[in-house]
């Protein structure tokens, strides 16, 4: 073990490389490398974000569905209601359009009946008027006796 | 290799690769190997021999360690640069992942463990990680490879491992150890004397007591990082050593010597990683310990 001149001489180039260490050589590389690390920090951070929006997304698109999917329910059962009521509607018109046509058709046949009938009654006086004429063309009188079944036509 | 034209022995051959080449000063009035006694004033110049480099005593440098340990870290401050320069927040690719590995490595290992707010200790830790590692690393080269190319070159001594210099350790331990001191009085104040004083008998009849046992306590610190790297890395190059002695036994000892070289430095490769963790995180704990109050 010598220890001579070369210890001194170490000493300074200790301090030489180390102070050129501190200076030229840490600093950039380390700064680098931070720079890196909060590139890629972004870069994950960016990504989470990513998908945490891409999950709020689906989260909205599935509730906007189902919404879509109740309201289109809704319109079915209203329109399906309405439905049933036009027809409960008609059905009631119809009823009574039918019930009117009913007793306008029976109100006719009473009309036509007693026309007929008048008609009838006409007829048959006339007939009995024929026949009694024949009856009684030798023994009554036509106009004499017309009046008086004039008179009983009315009465009836 | 040592002493040309002479027969060499296993131990020459040892004592060789484990010399410095030293440049210093020989006092005035040594006789130098070949003869030449040195004149008036001392003389600067390559040290021949473990004799003269203990007779240069403090006034001589390791040219080899200190080179290559320079050297090393050199190339640690232009290869991270490189990558500092071109580091941007795009996808990174090859070498400057790499890089970006060891620094976020290093980055966890100080949050970890420092918890104070400090811009020195990362870049401190990362010097001493991987500068460390590199002078650790030049141990897996083969130990006659560079020697014997500096030898052809003319250069009598090669050791290419900084880090089994203790004079290579022990200057990063001691840089670390002012560190310690000038952070210690910094954050703490008169706190630090009052931590070296009063602990661990908090009376005043105590102090002097308490004084001895902090501050052995507190150089055993420097001492322990600094050794620690050095006794590891002799070791581990001496062994080495024996083992590329052991090749020139015999050519029965040549497979086994190989198996040994191989086994070797791949346990090695775990070790000089290791003791480059070690030295780091041993700083990063001395100097968080330096921030905190008792």
């Amino acid at each position: 073990m010598n220890i001579n001149l070369t210890i001194i001489g170490q000493i300074l180039a200790f301090i030489a490389f180390v102070a050129f260490c501190m200076r030229y050589v840490w600093p950039p590389i380390l700064a680098a490398m931070e720079e890196r690390q909060q590139k890629i920090a972004d870069g994950l951070a960016a990504a989470d974000r990513a998908s945490h929006d891409l999950e709020l997304a689906q989260k909205e698109a599935v509730d906007r569905l189902s919404e879509a999917k109740k309201e289109a329910a809704a319109i079915v059962e209203a329109a399906n209601k309405r439905a049933a009521t036009v027809v409960d509607e008609a059905k009631v018109a119809a009823v009574a359009e039918a019930d009117r046509v009913k007793e306008l058709a029976s109100a006719e046949v009473e009309r036509e009946k007693a026309q007929a009938k008048e008609q009838l009654l006409t007829q048959v006086s006339t007939l009995a008027i024929a026949g009694a004429e024949k009856v009684l063309a030798a023994e009554i009188d036509a106009d004499k006796h017309a009046a008086l079944l004039e008179q009983l036509v009315k009465e009836q | 290799m040592a002493a040309a034209g002479q027969e060499q022995t296993v131990s020459d051959y040892i004592v060789h690769h484990l010399t410095n080449l030293t440049y210093g000063k020989l006092p005035e009035g040594f006789e130098r190997y070949d003869g030449e006694t040195v004149a008036a004033g001392g003389h600067w110049t390559f040290a021949h021999g473990a004799d003269e480099i203990a007779a240069m005593g403090f006034n001589a440098i390791h040219v080899d360690s200190l080179g290559w340990s320079i050297g090393l870290g050199i190339i640690f401050c232009a290869l991270f640069r490189w990558v500092a320069v071109r580091a941007s927040a795009e996808t990174p690719s090859g070498l400057i992942n790499f890089i970006e590995m060891i620094v976020e490595f290093i980055d966890n290992q100080v949050k970890d463990t420092f918890h104070g707010n400090n811009k020195l200790i990362a870049p401190l830790s990362l010097t001493i990680f991987v500068w460390v590692f590199l002078m650790n690393l030049m141990d897996l080269i083969p130990v006659d490879v560079v020697p014997e190319l500096m030898l052809l070159a003319g250069v009598e001594y090669q050791k290419i491992v900084p880090s089994t210099d203790p004079n290579i350790t022990m200057g990063m331990a001691i840089g670390v150890f002012v560190l310690m001191l000038f952070y210690s009085i910094k954050v703490k104040g008169f706190g630090f004397v009052k931590e070296l004083t009063m602990n661990p008998f908090n009376h005043w009849a105590f102090i002097p007591v308490n004084l001895f046992m902090e501050v052995v306590g507190l150089l055993a610190k420097p001492f322990s990082l600094g050794l620690r790297l050095f006794g590891n890395m002799y070791a581990g190059e001496m062994i080495f050593i024996l083992i590329a002695a052991l090749f020139s036994a015999g050519i029965f000892w040549l497979l086994p010597a190989a198996l040994l070289q191989i086994g070797w430095a791949i346990f090695h490769i775990l070790v000089i990683t290791l003791q480059a963790f070690i030295f780091m995180v041993l700083t990063i704990v001395y100097l968080s310990m330096a921030h905190e109050d008792h």
